[in-house]
């Protein structure tokens, strides 16, 4: 009876659970069976593991060998249970010696030659190990730097099946890479590449403070892209806890190439206007993959074009928006990614796209304009708080050799309105004022009296509807923040109240 | 008889000496119905007939010979055994299938690697 048992990690969502890798090798005609709800790419490590042990001098057991994954009852998917079960048919041949229980993991795809290869969700099955206790793990070399950003658990780094026997065998830790460590001066684009624009620029400032959902609407070429994809630098730089959040929800996408590793830059994810519901909020018919909304975790969403994005996908990020997660449901299960994110809009005015100013330009027809932003959903316009136009800079603007102010002038900014935000917070479920709920607003909340008179007289001359009401009081509460004000004035009331231009168009 | 069926010979000899040398009875050899054919059938001190399937090499260059028994192979044999106690009126003896893998290597060493039960 040959026998032995390593551990591994299969992830559901960002849970990583704990799998048993069971090797029995017995006689009987040569075979090789794989118990424990494989998927494909799984069923396919037969093949694998087989070239692999003998492509590195290994024996291969010409005998039954049956491969059990338990929990049985949890579907598994992916390519990193190849390492552990290769090591445990060596172990359980004694070509190594066994494995002490609970003490170590494994993780690793095989190449045929014996190579191991970077596998998906690392870091999070490295940070569930180490949750249950685990006090090593062996990861592909070329996902040591994510899986060493989890401390208190010692991180192997494998280049080949060899490394890892020959660790097993001897205690000789192979040589790990050089970990580069990011830095605060990873912020590529600056505000002050930005001609102009000074009402959107100090829309995205109280956008950044408030954590408010914003819709750029104006003619192209004017600077709608080039704005939100800045919204990213003036953002306060991501917590600790939030960057483990961050990295390993693209460590499960495999889009932590993209990405500098640990990264204090929230992230900017930008989906087409043709993407579909699944590409946006997740899914995947094996895997359930995230989507670009749990990308955007606790950074910036950027969809251009909205209204030419088929409604059901708009639509799908009304559960995000609300709830800051989102939960996928497919054959194989159900998942939950958090996304928590600041979504930014951007539209054209009208088909055609030149209708501003005095419209001279403009080919459509009225109802065509009328039309065009009807088709951004009620709901989801309901949870977007600033409006801004953005028109084309005048020639003063563009004729000046004087630069914007730059993002890291902007940002110091945000962080001290929203410092300012915490301790009015400090009490509350909530951390922004975007987040403060309607109850709230008109009891604890309250701008000045003056303010709040200005308010109830548009409400009177019906200007502001009752929805309408709340947004501007949260936005003038950012605007107080960035204004260092601890109540906000009948300015600040004021300067929210125009912050929703652009209404007159969505009417 | 051609090499192959020569080296089939000559193992499936050795696996019948192989067997004797345990105290088995050899009760038939190569036998041949419509649906294929049994290499031996056997029967042990304890009155358990055995179906022997026997694959001979010179070789391991291509892989173990058993490897060679696919599922449909071993199912054919199950049929086949079961055909055999019917015909020789074994009905409701206890049986089992083995199966051994003979190498036959340079200056006519022969090596054995006999399975047993192994359906």
């Amino acid at each position: 009876m040959a026998l032995a048992l390593t551990s591994s990690v299969s992830l559901t969502g960002l849970t990583g659970n704990l799998i048993d890798v069971e090797v029995d090798i017995s006689d009987g005609l040569p075979g090789y069976i794989l118990l424990g709800l494989p998927d494909a790419a799984l069923n396919e490590s037969k093949d694998r593991v087989r070239a692999a042990l003998v492509n590195s001098g290994e024996v291969w057991p010409n005998k039954k060998v049956t491969v059990s994954l338990s929990p049985a009852w949890l579907p598994k998917s992916g390519s990193a249970f190849d390492l552990p079960i290769a090591i445990t048919l060596l172990m359980a041949q004694g070509q190594v010696p066994k494995d002490q229980p609970g003490v170590c993991i494994y993780l690793g795809e095989l190449s045929l030659d014996g190579q191991v290869r970077e596998v998906r969700g690392v870091l999070p099955a490295v940070l569930a190990a180490k949750k249950r206790g685990f006090q090593r793990a062996l990861v592909p070399f070329k996902n040591f730097a994510e899986a060493s950003c989890v401390s208190g658990i010692e991180v192997i780094a494998i280049s080949s099946l060899s490394d890892a026997l020959n660790y097993l065998r001897s205690g000789e830790v192979p040589e790990s890479p050089e970990v580069i460590s990011a830095t605060d001066s990873d912020y590529f684009l600056d505000l002050c590449d930005v001609a102009g624009q000074l009402g959107a620029r100090r829309a995205l400032e109280i956008a950044a403070i408030g954590g408010h959902h914003l819709l750029f609407i104006g003619p192209p070429g004017t600077g709608k892209t080039m704005l939100a994809e800045r919204i990213p630098s003036i953002l306060p730089p991501l917590t600790e806890e939030s960057i483990l959040e961050v990295t390993a929800i693209h460590s499960i996408a495999g889009t932590l190439l993209d990405r500098e590793l640990l990264s204090k830059l929230p992230p900017f994810v930008a989906p087409h206007h043709t993407t579909t519901a699944p590409a946006m909020i997740g899914g995947g018919a094996h895997a359930i993959r995230p989507g670009a909304t749990s990308l955007a975790h606790e950074g910036v969403l950027f969809i251009d074009e909205a209204p030419e994005c088929a409604r059901g996908v708009l639509d799908s990020l009304r559960q995000p928006l609300e709830s800051g997660s989102v939960t996928i449901s497919r054959a194989v299960g159900s998942v939950t990614y958090p996304a928590r994110f600041m979504l930014v809009l951007a539209a054209n005015p009208c088909p055609c796209g030149r209708f501003s100013g005095r419209g001279r330009s403009c080919t459509c027809t009225q109802i065509a304009i009328r039309r065009y932003l009807q088709r951004l959903s009620g709901p989801l316009l309901d949870r977007i708080d600033i409006r801004v136009f953005v028109d084309s800079p005048s020639r003063i603007e563009m004729a000046s050799d004087q630069l914007g102010e730059s993002s890291e002038v902007v940002r110091q900014r945000v962080i001290d309105a929203r410092a300012m935000a915490d301790s009015r917070f400090s009490d509350c479920a909530w951390k922004l004022n975007s987040q403060i709920p309607p109850s709230q607003l008109r009891k604890r909340f309250r701008a000045e009296k003056l303010g709040m008179n200005f308010l109830h007289t548009e409400l009177d001359n019906e200007r502001l509807s009752a929805r309408g009401f709340h947004k501007v009081l949260r936005i003038s509460w950012s605007i107080a923040d960035s204004n260092g004000h601890t109540i906000p004035n009948r300015d600040d009331v004021e300067a929210a109240f125009r912050l929703r231009e652009g209404m007159e168009l969505l009417a | 008889m051609g090499t192959k069926q020569l080296i089939g010979a000559l193992g499936e000899d050795f696996v019948a000496k192989y067997l004797v040398a345990k105290n088995y009875e050899i009760l038939d050899r190569n036998w041949r119905i419509k649906e294929g054919e049994i290499d031996l059938v056997a029967i042990s001190e304890h009155g358990v007939v055995v179906f022997i399937e026997v694959k001979t090499r010179t070789s391991f260059a291509f892989g173990h010979p058993l490897e060679a028994i696919t599922r449909e192979k071993a199912y054919r044999l199950q049929r086949l055994a079961l055909a055999w106690l019917t015909i020789h009126h074994r009905w409701g003896f206890e049986y089992r299938i083995d199966a051994a893998a003979v190498l036959i290597s340079k200056g006519e060493k022969f090596e054995i690697d006999y399975r047993i039960a192994v359906l």
